[in-house]
């Protein structure tokens, strides 16, 4: 998957757990907690589906690197 | 026999709804717990369901229509008389399948006065987006024409957001007015809840993975069964305990606004069945897609205000209910143990409870209850 297909895939999987989220406004740049209010909920939910949907399975003490959209292709890249 | 169905009271700050569609057509056999109709609350749009199984006879409120709870909405021939369902209505009634919509695309149809179901979507799974219904304004009506009426609006220009304020704030004022409340804290250390969580969460595989209001909801549900006077309903004067406990956890929407829906029989399951359905109670508490059984079912209401947030919370109850716990941040804070000033995770519980009913000390009881099974964590 190249970066642009990723970044895709990802925000697909984001408004899926979040359906409250509108994807055109999301600035991959800017943290999701800064953007729409995410909680500790919306992360759990987005890690079960990163880990169904691309088959990475992300420890609860790397949560942090998920936190915005850049910064899960970044992370997720070299682990699809 | 003939039985009515009527709109169902969804807690104590919704007092109508405006019909949005129906599952269900004359001759469709229905079963007790069927999603038969959508109505649009102050909440959000919800999925009400049948109360019995029978046979649905006559719509008696059509879509589009505003009514207060109570109103009958349909009739059902219930067992004992019922007729056979026709094949063709039943088939007619699998097809109405509700159009997904966020809730900021439903906002904007009510704004721009759009109706939905004309809508086709383009977001995810077919959901409608902002931008459907943006396209929709700027393409000529007449050329897509709506099989229902666009539903009635509550008052002239008032927003969702506004709405729901509204009615948070007629219940909570209700809640003030007539509830004696009395406010209790109570800090505690727990630092053993969230070693076992980590632990936890480090071992098992990500689909069962807690949060530490997955302990929280089960502690207050083992406490209530333990004590009474906080799982219950109090109307007319007179409190009722409830038979089973189902805790209400309060979950903030995005847009704004509050739902408290209740995961039901709470008590009665395991951590990781528990935070599943806390799971998706959440979700479509967002989506705006809750049963109206969920909202009219807790018995007792968990506030908790996440991560990084404050200290403490003063939770006002939600009426007919007798009781809310509040649940401030987990943070680090100097605590004495042992003679010694040490770091540890502190966490602040607060009840608000009815005079009516309790005391502060039995309150203080029921908060020392739930302490001590959240410093056990293996025990919950």
């Amino acid at each position: 998957m190249d970066r642009d297909q990723l970044a895709r895939r990802v925000l697909d999987l984001l408004t899926e757990i979040a359906p409250d989220v509108d994807p055109a406004t999301v600035i991959p740049g800017i943290d999701f907690r800064e953007q729409f209010d995410f909680d500790s909920m919306d992360t759990l939910n987005f890690a079960i589906a990163l880990h169904r949907e691309l088959g990475v399975e992300v420890p609860e003490a790397e949560y942090a690197r998920l936190a915005s959209l850049d910064k899960c292709v970044e992370y997720l890249r070299p682990k699809t | 026999m003939t039985s009515e169905f009527r709109l169902p009271a969804l807690g104590a700050d919704m007092d109508e709804g405006t019909l949005l569609e129906w599952h269900a057509t004359p001759g469709t056999r229905v079963k007790r717990g069927d999603v038969v109709a959508v109505v649009e609350t102050d909440k959000g749009a919800i999925d009400v369901e049948i109360f019995m199984d029978g046979v649905l006879r006559e719509i008696v409120v059509q879509p589009g229509t505003k009514v207060p709870v109570g109103t009958v909405l349909a009739l059902l021939d219930v067992e004992g008389n019922t007729p056979a369902p026709s094949p063709s209505a039943a088939g007619a009634a699998e097809g109405a399948g509700r159009a997904k919509i966020s809730p900021a695309a439903r906002r904007r149809a009510r704004e721009l006065d759009v109706d939905v179901a004309s809508l086709e979507g383009t977001g995810p799974e077919g959901a409608i987006t902002v931008e459907d219904v943006e396209r929709m304004m700027s393409s000529p009506r007449t050329s897509s024409p709506s099989p229902h009426p666009a539903p009635a609006k509550s008052e002239e220009g008032a927003g969702e957001g506004q709405r729901m304020r509204e009615a948070i704030a007629a219940a909570m004022s209700r809640s003030k007015r007539e509830i004696p409340h009395y406010y209790l804290s109570h800090t505690i250390d727990v630092t053993a809840a969230t070693d076992w969580l980590a632990a936890h969460n480090a071992a098992a595989p990500v689909a069962q993975r807690l949060l530490f209001a997955a302990l929280l909801i089960k502690a207050i549900a083992g406490a209530c069964r333990e004590l009474k006077g906080f799982s219950g309903h109090c109307r007319d004067g007179r409190y009722e305990e409830a038979p089973a406990v189902h805790v209400g956890v309060a979950v903030a929407l995005r847009g704004g606004g509050l739902v408290a829906p209740a995961i039901m029989d709470t008590a009665d399951k395991s951590l990781v069945a528990l935070m599943d359905d806390f799971r998706a109670l959440v979700t479509r508490a967002r989506a705006g897609r809750l049963r109206a059984s969920e909202l009219a079912a807790p018995t007792i209401i968990l506030t908790s205000l996440g991560e990084d947030s404050v200290d403490a919370v003063f939770p006002i109850i939600q009426p007919p209910q007798v009781a809310i716990v509040g649940a401030g941040s987990v943070a680090d804070r100097p605590w004495v143990s042992e003679g010694a000033i040490v770091p540890r995770k502190v966490l602040t519980l607060s009840l608000g409870a009815d005079h009516r009913v309790t005391d502060g000390r039995l309150g203080a009881q029921f908060l020392a209850r739930i302490a001590e099974k959240l410093v056990q964590p293996g025990s919950l």
